[in-house]
């Protein structure tokens, strides 16, 4: 049988890349002011090509390349989830590309290449592959990051990026060079047997392994590897903040998922201390700085931060007798990333109709907007861990799967970092429902203002884009169905364990 | 017959379902129709209420356990999670209470004219928390509803509270709700830190489970050792603790109290705390007796402290929500003290005063919100003679007042008596502290209602009018129950005293 023999099963990924060619070419026979066509094109190509991807790998279990990709269970569910989630990106990117940016027809282009990167890190087997499609995904996201060309912080972060990029991209690659020399092999199952036979155990492979991880990290944005994210989160076009707190968490987390479960099982104890030791700085560093901050963007980065904390610990705990952590690791990413949506989506709204970033510019929102403003708020509780919304849910879920593990004491730490991390969460609530519209006054004097919106409108009120409501409104119910019935979501992801983990 | 057993099948999941989807409903409302969100809320909070009435009604105290047992399957392995719902001698009187506390509560918020979709949401989600956290029997769904109840807290007293002018420093709403919001949210983390170790334990001994009934047979079996006990129960009584207003962590109760709007002192003071005391019986003393008896000499210190320094407190203070305030801090002492006596009488005098309470403090704080509504200033120093020209609402106080000091004839007195019985029997020296706070408490209680009621009338005050028709007739309501429960106790005793029997170690 040859190498080639099943290529069929990389349909998706090959009519993916398809989709990206076409919108380019799309664009260069669209006029000026038909552009949301692309963007149009892009959603109803990547509709279909979930569709697809279900029909076609439902239940499939094979390897491709001789054990370079992975067609199995887990990867089928982030593909899903990746394009799922670029449909979103992209309906939320119309508005705001056609007022703030130019060229979009290589904005969409470009979007769907780095879905295509995302796919392939979920199912990549060998630590190579990994890397090619990682960087598939960070180079376009380069781009993304400096698309407002106009802006001088989109240009700064952009090149930050590239550069903090480019400088984790060798370490990681320096790590992956390690790991062969003293191995002589790069994929993840080969690797975990060499471990598991205690051959080659030298200190090179350890190094090699620590720089696979301080590569990851920088990817993550985990502490101490996190100092790029928040300039390159407030610099970037907001649509492409969203994508870079989002998408590029969830796809490194897929890597990362798979890596460990198939590749570094076998010296799970040697470090599960040292990747708890890492959330914890994580989580505290990230909720502790939020606190500080002025800017929305900057907030959620250092929010990212914290959660990616949270995430790890859930990594940390992964073993070989139990699908718990793995399961809690993938719906606490559902959770965070849909949670996210919500919160992103809004902020998108807001800044479409204000150009508003500062926490401050949401004074008074809840008079101006009573929508938007109940919806940043019910994804700020639940990124806070509040029921009923998605964030408590899968907060528990997580860290029962952490204590389980053995870490109590890291899911304590984690359950009291969510706490730090409502008092950040509560002042953009606070700035919202509290504070009046105009300042002036001071909020807290007296007695609030008595009956005010009542049949006319206000005069600064605000009136979002329908497209944007009806985004914004479906990912409320994704957060509202993941807090009430995360059912269905986790028997997916046990499948999608399973196939990582065949163990327990 | 038929009909009432399909009713016995729902009823509990209802009492969940209904507030919960009149919160969300009303989310739909239209936004510039406040008398119609207020009409939605009245029919939403009536439903509960009777359905509230019902459960304790049908509850068979003969029979006794756990009844109207309902279990849905939510997860499944291997983290296995089910609803299941049930209620007991001990939570039966509190649903009644939370029913009534929340019918009140959204009666007399007739007037809120200000973003009024907004604040009936969240007071109904309110209410289907504190429901929620009283009829589940999953650790999960414990936790899910108690995080609920505590969720809209913040807006509300942010939103619609108000803040308190001390002369020399502001008292601001924002950090009234701050302070509530963050104290009750860290107290939850110690909670959730227990619940995880629970689970882990009992991981460990081959049962994973968060189900109360499954833990509890553990626990009855003497599974948990000795040690995992003593270790854990301190997180359940602290984290429990804070919400129910235990010394030292009592400081966010009487500012939240004073900056929150009428209606959510009310149903703040009257059934959220309670969910405290309840949350350390249910947990603490259930799952972990061994913990309990380690420990309850800590708690029934921490109660008498309570009770001394919430009426110590309380004497000192000029805003008369404040002295209700500390006054609800004093009384949620003498619950604590109930339950750490672990005595039959003792443990069934604090459920029965988490009752009385409740009613009385819902009653206090919605009187003085009729005072601040009129006069807008609460400071007793300028208060005074309001009998002269708030006649109704002054006897109401004079009753509530009377039965918070543990005046015979009103649900306080049984309520404390029980207490004290308790105590006596087990610690005496504390016991002796705590009537001396009893007598402190009638110190505030009468001067309060010496000056400010019934005092001389202040001319500046000529023009004041009573409270409206619908505070009357809830205030009214209030007091019959106090009075009913105060001179009939037996109702409510034998319900209550079904469910202390069946907790272990009494």
């Amino acid at each position: 049988m040859g190498l080639t023999a099943n290529i069929y099963l990389l349909t998706p990924e090959f009519a993916l890349t398809g989709l990206a060619l076409l919108v380019l070419a799309v664009d260069l026979v669209t006029p000026d002011n038909r552009k949301a066509l692309l963007a149009w094109l892009s959603v109803f190509g990547l509709a279909g090509l979930i569709a697809l991807s279900v029909f076609m790998l439902w239940q499939e279990q094979e390897t491709l390349y001789g054990g370079l990709l992975a067609v199995d269970a887990f990867s089928l569910f982030f593909k899903v989830f990746f394009m799922g989630f670029g449909i979103f990106i992209i309906l939320s990117s119309i508005e705001y590309v056609d007022k703030f940016l130019t060229h979009p027809g290589e904005f969409y282009g470009l979007l769907i290449f780095s879905i295509l990167g995302m796919n392939v890190m979920a199912m990549s087997r060998e630590l190579l592959t990994a890397y090619i499609s990682l960087e598939l995904l960070s180079f376009s996201l380069y781009v993304l990051t400096a698309y407002a060309r106009t802006d001088p912080r989109s240009n700064e972060a952009g090149l930050k990026y590239i550069i903090i990029g480019a400088f984790s991209s060798a370490i990681l690659l320096y790590g992956v060079s390690m790991v062969y020399s003293t191995l002589g092999v790069t994929q993840f199952a080969a690797i975990s047997e060499q471990l598991a036979s205690g051959s080659g155990a030298s200190p090179a492979l350890w190094v090699g392994l620590a720089l696979v991880l301080v590569g990851l990290g920088f990817k993550l944005a985990a502490a101490p590897f996190h100092m790029w994210a928040p300039d390159v989160y407030e610099g970037a076009p907001l649509p492409v903040t969203a994508y870079l707190a989002i998408g590029s968490k969830a796809a490194a987390f897929a890597l990362v998922l798979r890596f460990f479960a198939e590749g570094l099982l076998p010296v799970v104890d040697q470090w599960r201390l040292v990747l708890a030791v890492l959330a914890a700085v994580t989580m505290l560093t990230g909720n502790l700085v939020a606190l500080a901050q002025r800017n929305i963007k900057r907030l959620m980065a250092y929010s990212s931060v914290g959660h990616v904390g949270f995430i790890l610990a859930g990594v940390a705990a992964m073993s070989h007798d139990s699908l718990l952590p793995a399961n809690g690791v993938m719906l606490y990413v559902v959770g965070y990333s849909v949670t996210n949506m919500l919160v992103f989506a809004a902020l998108i709204s807001f800044f479409n109709m204000t150009e508003g970033e500062q926490i401050t510019d949401f004074a008074g929102l809840a008079d101006r907007q009573p929508f938007l403003a109940g919806a940043i708020a019910m994804g700020l509780f639940s990124l806070g861990g509040l029921p009923i919304f998605a964030g408590f849910t899968v907060k528990f879920y997580l860290f029962t799967a952490v204590a389980n593990g053995g870490l109590l004491w890291l899911a304590g730490l984690a359950i009291f970092s969510s706490l730090i991390s409502l008092y950040y969460y509560l002042q953009v609530i606070r700035q919202m429902y509290i504070h009046p519209v105009a300042d002036g006054q001071s909020p807290v004097a007296g007695h609030q203002p008595t009956a005010s919106g009542q049949g006319e409108k206000l005069e600064t009120a605000l009136s979002p884009s329908a497209l944007m409501v009806v985004v914004v409104a479906v990912s409320l119910i994704g957060v509202f169905w993941l807090g009430v019935y995360p059912a269905p979501l986790l028997e997916a992801i046990e499948a999608a364990s399973q196939a990582i983990l065949p163990g327990p | 017959m038929s009909m009432l057993d399909g009713f016995d099948r729902a009823t509990l999941l209802l009492l969940i379902v209904v507030p919960l989807s009149g919160a969300l409903l009303t989310m739909m409302m239209p936004g510039n129709r406040p008398r119609d969100v207020w009409y939605f809320a009245v029919v939403v909070a009536a439903v509960s209420f009777v359905l509230s009435v019902v459960t304790f009604i049908r509850y068979d105290y003969g029979l006794g356990g756990f009844q109207f047992a309902q279990s849905y399957n939510w997860l499944d392995a291997p983290v296995h999670i089910t609803l299941s719902l049930g209620v007991d001698g001990i939570t039966a009187p509190l649903v009644l209470l939370n029913g009534i506390i929340l019918l009140g509560g959204v009666l007399i918020s007739q007037n809120i004219q200000y973003r009024t979709r907004d604040f009936f949401v969240l007071l109904l989600a309110l209410g289907a928390g504190v429901y929620g956290t009283f009829v589940v029997r999953d650790l999960f769904f414990l936790f899910f509803f108690y995080e609920l109840a505590v969720l809209p807290m913040y807006l509300l007293i942010g939103v619609w509270g108000s803040s308190t002018d001390f002369g020399t420093f502001l008292r601001t709403k924002e950090y009234g709700a701050m302070k509530l919001f963050l104290f009750l949210v860290a107290g939850s983390v110690l909670v959730w830190v227990g619940i995880l170790a629970m689970y882990v334990q009992g991981a460990d001994l081959g049962f994973p489970t968060f189900s109360l009934e499954r833990m509890g047979a553990l626990a009855a079996s003497g599974q948990y050792s000795r040690e995992f006990q003593v270790w854990v129960f301190p997180l359940f009584m602290v984290g429990f603790g804070v919400l129910a207003g235990l010394w030292p962590f009592h400081t966010w109760s009487p500012d939240g109290h004073v900056a929150a709007p009428t209606a959510v002192s009310m149903l703040h003071a009257g059934v959220l705390m309670k969910l405290g005391a309840y949350g350390i019986i249910r947990v603490g003393m259930v799952l972990l007796p061994e913990g309990a008896e380690a420990w309850m000499p800590v708690l029934i210190t921490l109660g008498t402290v309570n009770v001394l320094y919430g009426a110590v407190s309380a004497m000192s203070q000029t805003d008369l929500k404040y002295v209700i305030g500390y006054s609800s801090v004093s009384h949620m002492g003498y619950v604590l003290m109930g339950i750490a006596t672990l005595d039959r009488i003792g443990v069934a005098g604090a459920v029965l005063q988490m009752f009385s309470h409740g009613i009385m403090t819902a009653l206090m704080f919605l009187l003085v919100g009729a005072v601040y509504d009129r006069a807008h200033t609460r400071d007793t120093n300028v208060l005074s003679g309001l009998f002269k020209r708030m006649g109704v609402t002054s006897y109401f106080f004079a009753i509530a007042g009377l039965a918070s000091l543990g005046l015979p004839g009103l649900s306080g007195f049984i309520a404390e008596f029980m207490v004290f019985t308790g105590a006596f029997r087990t610690y005496l020296p504390l016991a002796v502290l705590a009537v001396i706070g009893a007598a402190l408490t009638a110190v505030y209680i009468l001067r309060l209602l010496a000056k400010t009621f019934f005092g001389e009338l202040d001319p500046r005050w000529d023009d004041l009018t009573d409270a409206s028709p619908m505070e009357k007739v809830v205030g009214g309501a209030f007091v019959v129950i106090l009075i009913f429960v105060g001179v009939w106790p037996e109702p409510m005793l034998r319900v209550i005293n079904v469910g202390i029997a069946s907790l272990p170690g009494i």
